[in-house]
């Protein structure tokens, strides 16, 4: 595991039920505008709400709704 | 002066359920040149007012990804040509969900044209203390609001009269609402300049709505687009004008969220009161067990298997029931007509294939029912939830898994379900991969040389047979493969960056049943007319094949030996059995000597390493309109008569007795298999090919999938008779 993975939290590291404020989008490109569109801006309140059966992806309630993505993109979600 | 009017909102906002109530059964779709989704519109009639009313993909925003996902943002700025000019726009917006809905809505507004908003869902948002003040959100957005509940029509008659007024042209245009921040303000600016200066390579004007695009959207559609029409320099000089976008360290893309999001949070502010702490719906609660990893497998699997049984069995009857139909009207054709070939091109031409297609109709009808309610009460995000994991080992989605299901049934609901898929690429693979599943059109197949040639021993002291084990095998081999054709196509053909999988979870709601109504009519009308002509024609092509020359020599020789047994025989029922086996003899005959019969015999050194005969070899190619065929080929080539079936043992006998010219037997349990294989991965479906051009608007795909099945079913029937024949020597 590398030091940046360590010392910042990501929205991949949160459990169901625990809750976070993003503060950037870490990836470039079309993720991150996908992301910022679906609401994911800096300063919004989210909460883990389950994991898919196998681990991956989870649902994450954000701006009123439920959104579901893979780790892969939530490790994008850095949070405060 | 008709009026076009685009409606527009996020996905899953009831889009669908207002534009039926506004259109009713009066609407069609086309096609968008280029793009794999349907241009849907339909005529409106309200208070008086005329008009047509055009239904765009639900979008999050108007950035563009993917042509599919511009098709929403050209319409809106009138560039295609395909599309009248949009004089006005219906938005629909998500009362429960109403600040990331305003998200897309600041955009739209950029368009400056008159439009009408729907404030939907308001029961929803009602259920979880959400109350939005229309009048309020109204002021704020500079727009006619109409709170309505599209699921109870509630409000749908004010929303007709705002509608008129919208075709009348008595809405006002909206307002932009919102403000870009100076510095990117500054580049669009210098943007806009820069393409004012290549208006004539470019050929028109370019919107500044457009500009903002080509500006924000790194590696957007837009900027494909205008970079393949300009100078090799213009990618460098707009990577200078987007750094100048950049405001404190932030670039355009972050700035344009973080001020629409503003903007709509303002909006939020003065117009909705939300409950101090947020309410767990009822979805939710639904979600806690359908969404478990327990029960919620087990839900899945019940669901799946539930359709899977109901296309598999229940469709039998009135498959049944048609292919009935069909027999009936060959026999009436055939009394009707003089024998020749009016009359055979009647019966076993036009009659068969029409015959071919319709046969499929009832299992379309009902997958269409499930899709549509499972699609409408929102269960399809949670199946694409539960199984995204499996599916992203070989590249794709979990949106992948209900069509590749499907297919197991049928590969042309399989197609249709895969319409659900939001990303091109992986509604491509799955679309080129879901004919290797084995439909119920192999089942034949596969029964009677399992049944003929596999002998029957007992697997696991008698709790499984080696037949069973067979066919479970075959059904196996279609998975097996399509697994790596997806991973290859993946990192082949449709090579490209992994697309994020973001999808939203609706709320479940009730299926409306105009809505689902409407969607199984719509996708039986569209198969009968665009799949039903194309395959009807290949048919006919097969059967002409199959009938020339058809010389007068042969049949005279026939009626002879039919006159000679009229004679000779005078007991009635001996008669009409000898006469029978007469008729089989001279179709056997026919056919050896018919265009089809000659390529067979020219092709059988191809199909000699496969250890097939001339004979095989032509049933299998004249089984590539409808794999089906091939029992009744079979049935004609061994001299039974074409009206066999596979639980026929007269058919299994002759199989099992015919040989080689020098005596050896031709069918060995090798053969069989080569044949099981060949048939479990052949592309052998004119409809299936067909379909997929309709759904992809091009030739392309269907060739590919013909070209790698082919070539994978003759190596794997190849692979299957010179393993097998080695083994067992």
């Amino acid at each position: 595991m590398s030091a940046i993975t360590s010392t910042v939290m990501t929205l991949a590291d949160l459990q169901p039920g625990d809750f976070g404020t993003v503060e950037r989008i870490m990836c470039l490109g079309p993720v991150q505008q996908r992301l910022l569109e679906l609401g994911m801006s800096p300063g919004v309140d989210l909460e883990v709400i389950r994991t898919a059966p196998l681990g991956d992806p989870m649902e994450v309630y954000v701006r009123g709704f439920h959104l579901t993505l893979r780790r892969n993109e939530a490790r994008c979600v850095i949070l405060k | 002066m008709p009026s076009t009017i685009a409606i527009l909102g996020n996905p899953n906002v009831g889009k669908t359920s207002i534009f039926n109530a506004l259109t009713g059964l009066n609407q069609s779709t086309a096609n968008y040149a280029g793009v794999t989704i349907d241009r849907k519109f339909g005529r409106v009639n309200c208070d008086g007012a005329t008009g047509t009313l055009v239904d765009l993909p639900g979008a999050y925003s108007l950035a563009a990804r993917s042509p599919d996902e511009l098709i929403v943002a050209d319409v809106l700025l009138g560039q295609r040509a395909d599309e009248d000019r949009i004089d006005g726009m219906l938005i629909i917006v998500d009362a429960s969900n109403l600040e990331r809905n305003l998200y897309f809505v600041s955009q739209l507004l950029e368009m400056e044209i008159p439009a009408v908003v729907a404030l939907n869902m308001i029961d929803v948002a009602k259920r979880r203390g959400i109350k939005v003040d229309a009048d309020k959100l109204s002021e704020a957005l500079g727009l006619p609001v109409v709170p309505v509940c599209g699921n109870t029509a509630k409000g749908i008659d004010t929303l007709k009269l705002r509608f008129a007024k919208l075709l009348r042209g008595e809405v006002p245009a909206a307002e932009v609402k919102f403000r870009y921040p100076g510095p990117e303000t500054r580049a669009i600016g210098e943007l806009e300049a820069e393409l004012a200066q290549h208006r004539d390579k470019i050929g028109r004007d370019v919107p500044r709505i457009e500009a903002v695009r080509l500006l924000v959207d790194e590696g957007g559609e837009t900027e494909l687009r205008v970079t393949k029409l300009l100078d090799g320099g213009f990618p460098t000089r707009l990577k200078a004008i987007r750094e100048h976008a950049i405001n404190d360290g932030v670039p355009a893309a972050v700035q344009e969220a973080n001020a629409r999001y503003g903007w709509a949070h303002s909006v939020i502010d003065a117009c909705v009161t939300r409950p101090p702490k947020r309410i767990r719906t009822r979805s939710e609660k639904i979600d806690d067990v359908v969404t478990h990893r327990i029960w919620g497998t087990l839900i899945f699997a019940a669901v799946m298997l539930f359709i899977f049984q109901s296309i598999y069995a229940w469709a039998v009857p009135a498959m049944d029931l048609i292919d009935g139909v069909v027999g009936m009207s060959a026999e009436w054709a055939a009394a009707y007509l003089p024998e020749g070939m009016l009359q055979s091109l009647v019966v076993d031409g036009l009659i068969a294939g029409v015959g071919s297609v319709v046969i499929f109709l009832p299992q379309i009808l009902l997958l269409s029912l499930f899709i549509a309610i499972l699609e409408d009460c929102g269960y399809m995000a949670r199946a694409a939830f539960l199984l995204d994991r499996l599916l992203s080992w070989c590249g794709l989605s979990g949106q992948s898994f209900i069509p590749m299901l499907t297919s197991f049934a049928c590969a042309i609901p399989g197609l249709l379900a895969t319409r659900t898929i939001q990303n091109r690429r992986d509604r491509l693979v799955t679309m080129l991969v879901a004919p290797l599943m084995s439909c119920s059109a192999r089942l034949p197949v596969y029964i009677i040389m399992i049944a003929a040639f596999v002998p029957a021993r007992p697997i696991l002291g008698g709790l499984l047979g080696t037949q069973a084990v067979t066919l479970f095998c075959m059904y196996l081999l279609g998975v097996v493969v399509a697994a790596p054709v997806a991973w290859i196509l993946k990192k082949t053909l449709l090579r490209g960056p992994q697309p994020p999988f973001l999808l939203e979870m609706p709320s479940y709601k009730t299926p409306r049943a105009a809505t689902v109504f409407i969607k199984v009519y719509r996708e039986g009308r569209e198969f009968l007319v665009r799949a039903g002509t194309l395959i009807f024609a290949v048919t006919i092509v097969v059967w002409a094949l199959a009938y020339f020359p058809h010389p007068e020599s042969v049949l005279e020789k026939y009626e002879g030996l039919r006159t000679a047994a009229a004679n000779e025989i005078a007991d009635t029922a001996a008669l009409d059995e000898r006469i029978a086996e007469i008729d089989n003899l001279e179709a056997g005959e026919l056919l050896r000597g018919s265009v089809l019969g000659r390529i067979g015999h020219v092709v059988e050194p191809v199909f000699r390493p496969l250890g097939w005969d001339w004979r095989i070899a032509t049933a299998a190619i004249a089984s590539f309109p409808a794999r089906e065929i091939i029992v009744a080929t079979l049935g004609t080539l061994f001299n039974l008569g074409a009206d066999e079936d596979e639980e026929s043992p007269g058919l299994r006998e002759t199989l099992r007795n015919a040989t080689w010219p020098d005596g050896t037997p031709l069918f060995t349990l090798p053969v069989a298999l080569s044949i099981m294989v060949f048939f479990a991965l052949c592309a052998q479906c004119g409809a299936t090919l067909m379909v997929m051009k309709r759904e992809t608007k091009q030739w392309r795909w269907p060739i590919i999938a013909f070209t790698y099945m082919t070539t994978l079913a003759y190596i794997g029937a190849f692979l299957a008779y010179q393993i097998g024949t080695a083994v067992l020597s």
